[in-house]
């Protein structure tokens, strides 16, 4: 018997120095010199929001629908959370409902809506460069026989408010738009929707503003605004993690069945620790704001400035787009063969959705944006966090010129 | 044109005689105090009013304010315009306009403690009551019970004009008139008995009887969110929380169970009289409606109330249940009185209690119980809480987990 524990510890104790071993290759290899520039597929969590998490997990696990004390703290919490995110933006902590993320909230809009509005009319109003998580909920409300208007875009990837009005029908019932497109940083006009859809009191409007949050200014309180959707994961809270506003007195079908958390709308028990991790990362991204947001235009200024002295890259953004993505192709050279070899120096950015960059030929908004196949295929992303420095921002520039050269020379 | 001063009317107050001082001072402590929180405001007062200078405070908040507090009859926002009659003709029509009727009357009434005004009071009101006319077409002057009043006060730092009159909660200034010990449940009545005894001007504490783990921590907090409510038309209260789970435990052991609820309810009031001798209290306060149920016929009541002499007040006796559900509504109290948690007074309830306790028997029967030394271990074991604001309770939350968020 003793033998036997003995050599299994030997092998713990062998096995632990291997791992050892090869985890300190590894912060060799990354650590300090990578680059992070694909903050729109997804963020580093914030090492205090982490500490939230571990700390709520390990003292405040009760479940908050359960009466003892223990589930007590964790209701007490999960309250103040919602208040937190509720102050913050500005709405009633009542407007505010935890969710697992951006899809999950952007399918309980859509979906929503459509059954919760069932015996009020089928036709829902989309535009052709949302999320997958809205375009895929359509196509399936299509199949049961909703009917969707999608709206197409201009070369800045914006809707027409003309084309949205004579879309408009009297059993329309739901408006859905992205506030910042994923793969562009175009932006739809949000307010102007806003203003047209006041005279349709009865039609949601969903806003999928993923990628919005502290990066372009989004009012929800006085706004025509009746559905906002977050995902935390998007500024730096857990992955898993997620809110959406809906405005009070708006009704909206749960999705998922069961026990009545979230008021109803969001039911199974409740991520607490998660919770509570994205309302103080919430907290911590909308600290200095506006700071914020002119440090991630300049330091977008100052990418696209060089860029645009590369005679073959093109800039697919519009000038008035999110101060944190720039999406651009060197032409004829597909836009994954600039991501490895932007890899190759531990320089991380995209080709343009990360949802659908793994699928051949899904570049959809950059298509309908005017541009052909061949330039969509060759987009690239860089999406930018404030975790990014000026000096990772020079260092890119330098190891870009690189890669345009090799890449250019081989077409050639 | 902007509100500078909100004029207090004191109303019933006038009427007490040598008592007036104090009645006023206490009302000014308790406006003064319910309006802590706005730091510029300058309150003084006299014989008749007492003027609120918003010193650019919001006056839609501070209004709020003040019509929860008892013992102000009506009071008034007041418009400063510079000193000329100009202005002062402006300011007037503006403000009928925001309340003309067709067929309505009015009258002007002015006041002139700057006598350097190059008019004087019969003048202005002249003046301004001509202008009125003209300007509006079926408006007439009258000088008994017009339909409004506009006062205009010539000072010299301007004239002030007021004409809208809000009326307050009335009432009597609550600290002038004593102390009650109030038995609060957790139901619909009880913080509405609490609410008619504020507004007579008593000071109320409230008494809470807690049986854990028959009665869940979640109605012992509602009982003081009740009292929250309640704080803010009395400033501060005081929430004392009686252990009882000893003693429904001894009568459900003891006592046949038809004159349980009797005897439940006369150890309550002994133990509410004792600590009312303790706290000072001069009466016993509770939300008894005659008839509303088995506790609360006449025989059951006088069953109960025989333990004491102390005065047992029952703001709610011959109300009916219709009436005090709107009152709750009213004091925002109805929503949280009707979650449904159990309290000390449904837990071990008979299905068959006696509506009509005989008196004899209910002593015989109490025999069995060592009333003394249960009631003794109780009175022990109190908590005593002073409630204030949701706010402040709030606070202690937010604080216990400040560094998570």
């Amino acid at each position: 018997m003793k033998t036997m524990i003995s050599l299994y510890l030997l092998e713990r104790t062998i096995n632990f120095a291997i791992l050892k071993r090869v985890y300190e290759r590894m912060e060799n290899k990354r650590g300090a010199g990578m680059i992070y520039f694909d903050n729109s597929a997804t963020t580093k969590a914030e090492a205090s929001v982490l500490r939230t998490y571990q700390t709520v997990s390990e003292q405040f696990f009760g479940n908050p629908s359960s009466l003892h004390q223990l589930g007590e703290k964790s209701r007490q919490l999960l309250n103040l959370s919602r208040k937190q995110i509720a102050v913050l933006l500005n709405v009633d902590n009542e407007e505010i409902y935890f969710t697992g993320g951006g899809t999950e909230g952007d399918n309980v809009a859509v979906k929503g809506t459509a059954m919760a509005k069932i015996n009020y009319g089928r036709h829902i109003i989309t535009s052709v460069t949302e999320h997958p998580a809205v375009i895929k909920s359509m196509e399936q409300l299509e199949h049961l026989g909703w009917d969707i208007t999608y709206l197409s875009v201009d070369d800045k990837g914006m809707i027409s408010l003309k084309e949205l009005k004579q879309a408009l029908r009297k059993d329309t019932i739901l408006v859905s738009l992205m506030a910042v497109n994923n793969e562009t940083g175009s932006l739809q006009p949000i307010k102007e929707v806003g203003a047209l859809l006041r005279h349709y009191p009865s039609v949601h409007f969903h806003v999928d503003a993923v990628q919005a949050l502290g990066k372009i200014d989004l009012e929800l309180s006085n706004s025509r605004i009746d559905i906002a959707v977050f995902s935390g994961h998007k500024f730096h809270a857990p992955k898993g993690s997620g809110f959406m506003y809906v405005r009070k007195g708006r009704k909206l079908a749960p999705v998922l069945s069961g026990g009545g958390q979230e008021n109803g709308l969001r039911n199974g028990t409740e991520n607490v620790p998660g919770n509570v991790a994205l309302a103080k990362a919430v907290r911590l991204l909308l600290e200095n704001q506006e700071a914020k947001k002119e440090n991630l235009l300049s330091m977008k200024n100052s990418l696209l400035d060089y860029l645009k002295t590369f005679q073959k890259v093109t800039i697919f953004s519009p000038e008035q787009s999110a101060p944190h993505i720039i999406c651009f192709g060197i032409k004829n050279s597909r836009g994954e063969v600039l991501v490895h070899a932007l890899e190759q120096d531990e320089i991380y950015i995209s080709t343009t959705s990360a949802c659908s960059s793994r699928e051949q030929g899904n570049v959809h908004s950059i298509k309908e944006m005017g541009y052909t196949i061949k330039q969509a295929e060759s987009a690239v992303r860089i999406s930018l966090s404030n975790m990014n420095t000026s000096l990772e921002i020079e260092a890119f520039k330098k190891q870009f010129s690189r890669a345009y050269e090799r890449l250019t020379t081989m077409e050639e | 044109m902007e509100i500078t001063e909100i004029m207090v009317r004191y109303g019933e107050l006038s009427t007490k005689g040598k008592n007036k001082k104090k009645f006023i001072k206490i009302l000014y402590k308790n406006i003064t105090n319910k309006l802590k929180r706005f730091d510029g405001l300058k309150v003084s007062y006299n014989r008749d009013r007492m003027h609120i200078n918003l010193n650019g405070e919001n006056a839609e908040s501070v209004i709020e304010e003040l019509q929860e507090v008892f013992g102000i009859q009506s009071f008034s926002p007041v418009i400063r315009v510079e000193r000329s009659v100009d202005a002062a003709k402006e300011a007037v029509i503006q403000l009928i306009e925001n309340n003309y009727v067709p067929g309505m009357s009015f009258k002007i009434n002015t006041r002139r403690s700057d006598h350097t005004f190059e008019y004087d009071t019969n003048e202005v009101n002249r003046l301004l009551g001509s202008v009125v006319e003209e300007h509006f077409k079926n408006i007439h002057v009258k000088m008994k019970n017009p339909t409004a009043t506009i006062r205009v006060e010539i000072r010299k730092r301007g004239i002030f004009i007021s004409v809208d009159t809000i009326k307050g909660r009335g009432g009597l200034p609550v600290g002038s008139g004593g102390t009650g010990m109030l038995m609060l449940s957790g139901g619909i009545d009880s913080p509405v008995a609490g609410y008619l005894s504020l507004k007579r001007g008593m000071r109320i504490e409230a008494i809470h009887f807690h049986s854990p783990p028959y009665t869940s921590p979640q109605a012992l907090k509602k009982a003081k969110d009740l009292t929250v409510k309640l704080s803010r038309y009395a400033g501060e209260l005081t929430f004392i929380e009686v252990p009882f789970t000893e003693i429904q435990e001894q009568i459900k052991k003891v006592i046949p169970e038809e004159y349980s609820m009797t005897i439940t309810r006369r150890m309550m009031m002994r133990l509410t009289d004792e600590i009312r001798i303790k706290r000072n209290g001069l009466a016993i306060i509770n939300g008894e409606s005659l008839g509303q149920v088995a506790s609360q016929t006449l025989e059951s009541m006088a069953a109960i109330n025989a333990v004491t002499n102390t005065p047992v007040l029952r703001p709610l006796i011959s109300m009916d249940k219709i009436d005090i559900i709107d009152i709750a509504k009213k004091i925002d109290t109805y929503e949280l009185a009707i979650q449904p948690f159990e309290d000390c007074c449904t837990i071990f309830a008979s299905n068959r209690p006696k509506t009509k306790p005989k008196m004899q028997k209910v002593a015989d029967l109490e025999r069995a119980l060592d009333v003394e030394s249960l009631m003794q271990k109780a009175i022990e074991n109190i908590r005593i809480q002073t409630i204030s604001t949701e706010i402040n309770e709030q606070n202690e939350i937010e604080k216990q987990f400040a560094n998570l968020l």
